[in-house]
């Protein structure tokens, strides 16, 4: 006998639900909104999108925020997976929980005076402040998330094959990129992304450290909401939250395949033995 | 009558005994520390070329530091070792003409069979149809032609570890170090695998060198052993050797099962001993020789086959003969072991066994039954430390 789903657990779900995504169902359906007020319904239409084609100012800070985001994550990426290299490879040596602790710390670092700090070093440093001001200070940050995400995929992981390696003949650098890295891809691509999207949605860090000409997104939208919120907006937001969406769907699907032909193949090979 | 030896040993083969043989492997006062720990410590030990050489002990006892010293993975704190006439200090893992195989197979886990076995080939920078014929000829030897574009995860334990084998061998290198290498196999197959690679070691007549806690394991495959503990060498020597005359108590006891029975002395000739066991009201004369004083204690370690037991007076003359209760029975299929209490106290057991040579007997050997423990002359050794 199967008992269908209790009312207490179908109200449960449905207010949780709509506690989380409410708003963005709202931003969605609002982004379609024909009128030019945004909480008065006018009529769909999809004249806001074809709007914001139009609107350079978004689509400039749009650009920037996508050129940041790529620069500073693979900068990012490769600082921290060195990070976590020496953090999990190096064992004890002098000054070794003071080094993990400084890469740690952005991670509770309140945004604020990491962000003033940075702003207080570059004037110090009589640096203009711009496009690449704002890509030091996002790599900085994002760093931390890449070391801790590497690490955790070094630690699982079985040194005797860099030493089978280097006992077939390879040296140790040659060896990290033929092995070592092969391996731990998946971790310093989950790295990667993460910095990425941090770099993408961030506002507060960016507003300290940009300089003219160089205004992000997160910066452009909050600006403009300020001035009151226009559809315009909404559907930018819209496009954001396409593209995750189907980032994460995809990375999703990708993964689950893999996993269940890993577990087909294992069975056959088990199967297989005498 | 014949002079006895300790047999079986492949006799043609014995270049440990030949003092012109130049060592293939030599490892000089070699000492190594993990701070204060003392893994390995003052060791010289010489192995010869296309010898199955065994390193044996527990955990902790220093053979897999030894081994991953040979292979450049650590480095001894002091001491020299050759390979080949070559000093190997300061040359680092991937220049090292010796190739090992792992405990853990360590297999490149994004590469397919045959790009396994072909990565040391490649570092070489040999050109591709010879590593092609190379591969080709392992995948063979090792009978993994049909798994070749596998990957490693699509491999059964015991497949896996032919790949390891195969990776490792595919260089043809100077000596081929084993670590453990069929720690993770089921009995049976392990089994099959040690006569494997003595074929293989005949066949392809190199040096082999193999760490294992395994004692049945370094018997079957070896030529020699060394067995270690604490860092040091304790005993070198042919299995059979190392089985039937033991130069320790720690060895005696570390391979295979043996009866350890205290005694004092109480005459010395050339032509033997006669001693007083401490417990149980019994005398052990034995041909054997001692560097012992009469009065000293000494240890008597005889192994339980070597220890006949009826239940009679058995007939003829027989030098050792104690008497005992049985106590109690362990039956194996192949063997019985029988404790008998031969002292006041229960602990004071003397362990024999029997082979079980026919299906059904007549009156078999019972609990608490009146028994007659005899061993001849030679059975056994005295061990002084």
């Amino acid at each position: 006998m199967t008992r269908g789903p209790s009312w207490f657990n179908v109200t449960s779900i449905v207010l949780g639900f709509s506690f989380l995504y409410l708003p963005i169902v709202l931003l969605v359906i609002y982004s379609f909104n024909e009128s030019r007020l945004v909480t008065v319904w006018g009529g769909f239409s999809t004249k806001w999108y074809v709007e914001l084609l139009q609107n350079d100012q978004l689509l400039d800070a749009a650009w920037v925020t996508l050129r940041v985001a790529f620069v500073s994550a693979s900068v990012a990426t490769v600082l921290g997976t060195m990070a976590a290299l020496v953090l999990v490879r190096s064992g004890r040596f002098m000054g070794r929980s003071m080094f993990s602790g400084m890469i740690f710390a952005p991670l509770v670092m309140p945004e604020v005076i990491l962000g003033l700090s940075l702003l207080l070093l570059f004037v110090a440093m009589d640096q203009a402040r711009g496009f690449w001001t704002v890509i030091i200070a996002h790599t900085t940050f994002a760093m931390c998330y890449v070391a801790v995400v590497v690490q955790s995929r070094l630690v699982g992981f079985d040194k005797s094959v860099e030493e089978a390696a280097e006992d077939l003949g390879c040296p140790p650098i040659k060896t990290f990129f033929l092995i070592t890295l092969p391996i731990i891809l998946p971790g310093v691509i989950a790295g990667w992304m993460l910095a990425f999207t941090l770099s993408l949605d961030d506002l507060v860090i960016a507003s300290f450290t940009t300089g003219p000409g160089a205004t992000t997104l997160p910066m452009k939208i909050y600006s403009q909401v300020r001035l009151g919120v226009t559809p315009e907006i909404n559907a930018v937001c819209t496009i954001l939250v396409v593209l995750v969406s189907i980032g994460v769907i995809a990375a999703s699907i990708a993964t689950k395949r893999q996993q269940v032909q890993r577990e087909r193949d294992e069975r056959a090979a088990f199967g297989a033995d005498g | 009558m014949a002079k006895k030896t300790i047999g079986p040993v492949r006799r043609e083969f014995v270049p440990w005994e030949d003092p012109e043989q130049t060592p293939f492997i030599e490892f000089r006062n070699v000492t190594k520390k993990f701070g204060d720990f003392v893994a390995v410590n003052n060791l010289s030990l010489k192995i010869y070329k296309r010898e199955f050489f065994a390193l044996l002990g527990g955990s902790g006892c220093g053979k897999t530091t030894l081994m991953r010293m040979l292979a450049g993975f650590e480095t001894p704190t002091s001491g020299e070792i050759f390979l080949d006439g070559q000093d190997l200090s300061g040359i680092p893992p991937f220049r090292r003409p010796s190739n090992m195989m792992f405990q853990s197979y360590a297999l490149f886990p994004h590469m397919s069979v045959e790009k396994n076995i072909a990565f040391g080939l490649e570092q070489d920078n040999l050109p591709k149809s010879e590593i092609d014929d190379r591969v080709a000829e392992m995948l063979r030897l090792t009978k993994l032609e049909q798994f070749a574009k596998r990957k490693p995860h699509q491999l059964s334990g015991g497949q896996r570890q032919r790949v390891a084998l195969a990776r490792s061998l595919a260089k043809r290198p100077k000596v081929l170090l084993l670590d453990e290498p069929l720690g993770a196999l089921d009995r049976k197959l392990r089994e099959e695998t040690q006569f494997e690679l003595m074929a293989l070691q005949e066949d392809l007549k190199m040096t082999f060198l193999i760490v294992t806690h395994d004692q049945e394991e370094a018997m079957t495959v070896a030529d020699r052993i060394a067995v270690m503990d604490r860092g040091e060498l304790v005993q070198v020597a042919t299995p059979s050797e190392i089985y039937e005359a033991p130069n320790s108590k720690f060895v005696a006891d570390f391979i295979g099962d043996v009866n350890l029975i205290e005694a004092k002395v109480l005459e010395k000739a050339d032509t033997g001993t006669r001693m007083q066991a401490v417990v149980g009201d019994f005398a052990i004369d034995t041909e054997q020789t001692t560097a012992a004083s009469v009065g000293d204690t000494v240890w008597y370690a005889i192994r339980p086959e070597k220890v006949r037991i009826a239940q009679g007076q058995p007939e003829g003359s027989v030098t050792n003969q104690i008497g005992g209760i049985v106590w109690d029975i362990a039956y194996l299929g192949d063997v019985s072991i029988f404790h008998a209490k031969v002292g006041e106290d229960d602990h004071d057991i003397l362990r024999a066994t029997k082979a079980n040579i026919s299906r059904m007997v007549e009156n078999p050997i019972t609990w608490d039954e009146n028994v007659v423990l005899t061993f001849d002359r030679d059975a056994g050794v005295i061990l002084t430390g």
